[in-house]
């Protein structure tokens, strides 16, 4: 048998001890990890938890493995929205099937799960939107998914809103650039697999009576053009109002979640301007980056915002009581240690991993705001975080507690 | 169901390099057709161009009588087969077949009626009400077959369906994937790189090299007459065996010996001084266990044996011959371009399995110098070619396929 991992490998070592000579449907239960919300799969899936990390495991064919392990490398060098491969074990005896390893993307969800129980926030629409966002920026960087369905797509909730990611690359295709036809086609499997599966989620009696599976199905093609057009399109304006139309474009594409690389205006012999954008494929990451940078904290780019400003009104606060400047680094150490991670600490038990810790505080400061609101005058944060734990978290159901969190209950 | 004709397809990727240059192809009203050749051959291209998956550089894509360069791939109602199918747990077998047609909103009697037809094609129909997950693998392949049958295309493509099965359901599926063509009578491009799928599978196989056809023809006109060294060395396993030779009167002075002409054959190559001569495994035999009256029909030569493999049914012997530099250089590269992995400069020859011959030994073969080709080293061309033979050959194919496809439309009249 051979193991292939991408560094650092540290990670994975301690999978090496598995029984891979197993089918992996032989494996002893106890070395497995439940996931109950996962999506349906044309092979045999299993999860393991290794110090604290938990890792999807998925038995096919070598070749398929190999070019899906090569791919997610790339995505994820890339920055594109993907789950994270940690490496392929092949050469197995008996001319198994090679084993792909994934790194079990913490906090989330399939959108099967999630469309089998849509809860105020997350609207049919909402996920479809998500989900062409995450089509678009996959054809912008030239990936044809071939399979894009609820079940391959991965959820996650960043500050309220919704960010998806790819969870199965075995059919992607890489090209410079895709060819409007196959970006339609793909449009057009994703349309069918998403109505199937919500056709099956209703025969399985999961689907909320006011989904339709066929209008939701039909109205991705619409919502992926538009969006296609507003990210790529070309125009033409005049000179006069240059520099409000290209403020304007770019706006909306930050709206839509988009960073633009670069604009490239061109004058026309009509005396007009065309304007194009290159929309950057990445997720925009400068908050992140900035808030590991001050706190070591590792969270999604929406949260990162959000912890980001209330690291700036903790330093002002620090240097209205101390009368003196604080350093954007002291700011950072402290709001950690004073503000963020007593916040973190306090979630009770049984409550914990059912939302990331960074999720939770920002649910937990719009509760404070709204408790505040209320009351008209500011709750504090003891107060809020007893409320936000009693009445709002055990909202968010138990069974997508993160898996890494199950693990080291046990 | 329909016809495709493709009229002078040209795909150019941005760099200018063809991927597919100057493809004319006629795939008639329920055709087979295979489309076939090493990596790079341009034959993945041409499918894609055919659903719509690539733009077409220049030339028509013609389905149906009806232009189709500039619709989007939806619109040309073609179905891609076993495109990574899912099956869906709390749906029956027959809802897992229908649910395109639900998706287009058909109502129910005709979804019932497609179902039901489809499912007898298949053999499914004992098993429509349970539930996916107890089929067995074949099952569940018929499955995603009967979802692309319900949808009534024009075609069904298929493009190397079977790379990724193992051995034994890449056997189950290439006979049902026959089966079901054949009972159906449907339009049908298959790609493939495996030549044996390409000869069991099709009633015209396509042959494609860097992009251009090289020859179009059925198995047996390929296999029997092929137009140059390229396709004779694809197809055929073991392959062909291309030996030096010069001609001397109506004899090809080969390493193995002399190799007599008929008149019709010598013409054709007559006036080139280093030939290649293409032979069989099959067209030789252990010279000891030739019958009397078949033996002057051939030339009889000894040579030294190198290795013999014997398979119980069959018996092969591999024979070592010393050819030119130049003849060398010209079939390592065949080989290299074929992603063939045989030393060219050894003859894989078949020997009956009783056959005491031995290896390390010198033994006496039997070559039937009736089936020879022979080749121009330089342009590959075949100078002794048949074309009416062939002709003949992918006409008996035609009439076959025409015959069963009206039994099988007769057939499904009847039962209706």
């Amino acid at each position: 048998m051979r193991y292939i991992f991408r560094p650092p490998g540290t990670d994975g070592a301690g999978l090496l001890s598995l029984p891979w000579h197993l089918p992996l449907e032989e494996w002893d239960r106890s070395l497995l990890l439940d996931v109950p919300q996962r999506g349906i799969s044309r092979h045999v899936v299993r999860f393991v938890a290794e110090q604290g990390q938990v890792f999807a495991l998925k038995e096919i064919a070598e070749p398929l493995a190999r070019h899906e392990y090569a791919l997610l490398g790339e995505f994820e060098e890339e920055g594109l929205p993907a789950v994270a491969a940690l490496g392929i074990c092949v050469d197995r005896p008996g001319g198994q099937d090679a084993v792909l390893v994934t790194r079990y993307l913490e906090y989330s969800m399939s959108y099967r799960y999630l469309f089998s129980r849509p809860h105020g926030d997350h609207s049919a629409d909402r996920l479809l939107d998500t989900m062409v966002v995450l089509l678009v920026r996959l054809h912008l960087a030239g990936v044809f998914w071939g399979d894009c369905s609820l079940s391959n797509t991965l959820f996650r909730l960043d500050a309220g809103t919704l960010a998806a990611y790819l969870v199965d690359a075995e059919t992607v295709e890489r090209h410079p650039r895709l060819s409007p036809g196959q970006r339609r086609y793909d449009v057009d499997l994703a349309r069918e697999r998403v109505g199937a599966e919500l056709l099956d989620l209703q025969f399985g009696e999961l689907l909320p009576p006011d989904c339709d599976p066929v209008e939701i199905a039909d109205s991705l093609a619409p919502r992926y053009e538009a969006l296609w057009d507003e990210v790529t399109r070309e125009e033409v304006i005049s000179q006069d109002e240059q520099r409000f139309r290209v403020a304007d474009r770019l706006r909306r594409l930050n709206d839509l979640g988009f960073d633009v690389g670069e604009v490239d205006l061109v004058t026309t012999p009509e005396g007009g301007v065309r304007l194009r954008v290159e929309t950057r494929v990445a997720e925009p990451g400068q908050n992140r980056r900035e808030l590991f940078r001050l706190t070591g904290l590792e969270v999604q780019e929406n949260q990162a915002r959000r912890l980001l400003n209330d690291i700036r009104a903790y330093r002002a606060y620090l240097e209205q009581t101390t009368g003196g400047t604080v350093s954007e680094a002291v700011a950072g150490h402290r709001w950690v240690a004073e503000v963020y991670q007593p916040i973190v600490d306090a979630i009770p038990p049984d409550l914990a991993g059912r939302l990331a810790p960074a999720e939770v505080f920002h649910e937990m400061l719009e509760h404070r705001w709204f408790l505040s609101e209320r009351a008209g005058r500011d709750v504090g944060m003891e107060e809020a975080a007893q409320s936000y734990f009693a009445t709002v978290l055990p909202r968010t159901p138990e069974e997508v507690t993160t898996p890494s969190v199950i693990a080291t209950r046990h | 169901m329909a016809s495709i004709e493709m009229r002078n397809i040209v795909k150019q990727y941005g760099d200018g390099f063809p991927a597919v240059n100057d493809v004319t192809l006629d795939i008639a009203d329920g055709e087979f057709m295979i489309l076939v050749g090493p990596s790079g051959c341009g034959k993945s291209t041409l499918l894609r161009m055919i659903v719509g998956l690539e733009d077409i550089t220049s030339g028509d894509m013609v389905i149906a009588g009806k232009r189709v360069n500039d619709l989007a791939p939806r619109d040309r109602n073609l179905s891609m087969v076993f495109q990574n199918y899912a099956l869906y747990p709390h749906m029956t077998v027959f809802e897992n077949i229908a649910f395109p047609l639900r998706l287009a909103k058909t109502p129910d009697e005709e979804v019932k009626r497609r179902v039901a037809e489809a499912a007898d094609v298949l053999e499914l129909r004992e098993h429509l009400e349970r539930k996916p997950a107890n089929l067995s693998g074949g099952q569940r392949q018929r499955v995603a077959m009967g979802r692309a049958i319900v949808r009534h295309a024009e075609a069904f493509l298929f493009d190397e369906p079977l790379s990724n099965l193992d051995a034994k359901l890449r056997g189950q599926m290439r006979t049902e994937i026959s089966r079901l063509q054949r009972r159906l009578g449907i339009t049908t491009v298959y790609v493939t790189h495996d030549q044996t799928e390409a000869m069991t599978l099709g009633d015209r196989v396509c042959v494609l090299r860097k992009g251009t056809i090289q020859q179009v023809a059925s198995p047996r006109e390929l296999y029997e007459q092929p137009v140059n060294l390229f396709v004779a060395g694809f197809i055929g396993s073991p392959p062909m065996n291309f030996l030096p030779a010069t001609l001397e009167g109506d004899r090809l002075q080969t390493p193995f010996g002399a190799v007599e002409l008929d008149e019709r054959r010598a013409a054709a190559v007559r006036g080139r001084d280093l030939l290649l001569v293409g032979i069989r495994p099959e067209y030789f035999e252990d010279a000891s266990l030739v019958d009397e009256a078949k033996r002057p029909l051939g030339s009889v030569f000894r040579a030294q044996v190198d290795v013999t493999e014997w398979l119980g049914d069959s018996q092969y012997a591999y024979i070592p011959y010393e050819a030119p530099e130049a003849i060398t250089n010209q079939l390592r590269e065949l080989s290299r371009e074929l992603d063939s992995e045989e030393l060219r400069t050894q003859a894989i020859v078949s020997i009956d399995a009783t056959s005491r011959i031995r290896e390390g030994r010198e033994a006496e073969f039997w070559l039937d110098s009736r089936k020879v080709h022979v080749f121009d080293p330089q342009s590959g061309e075949n100078l002794t070619r048949d074309a009416e033979a062939g002709a003949r050959l992918t006409q008996m194919a035609t009439e076959d396929r025409v015959e069963q496809v009206q039994e099988a439309q007769g057939h499904r009249a009847g039962a209706a």
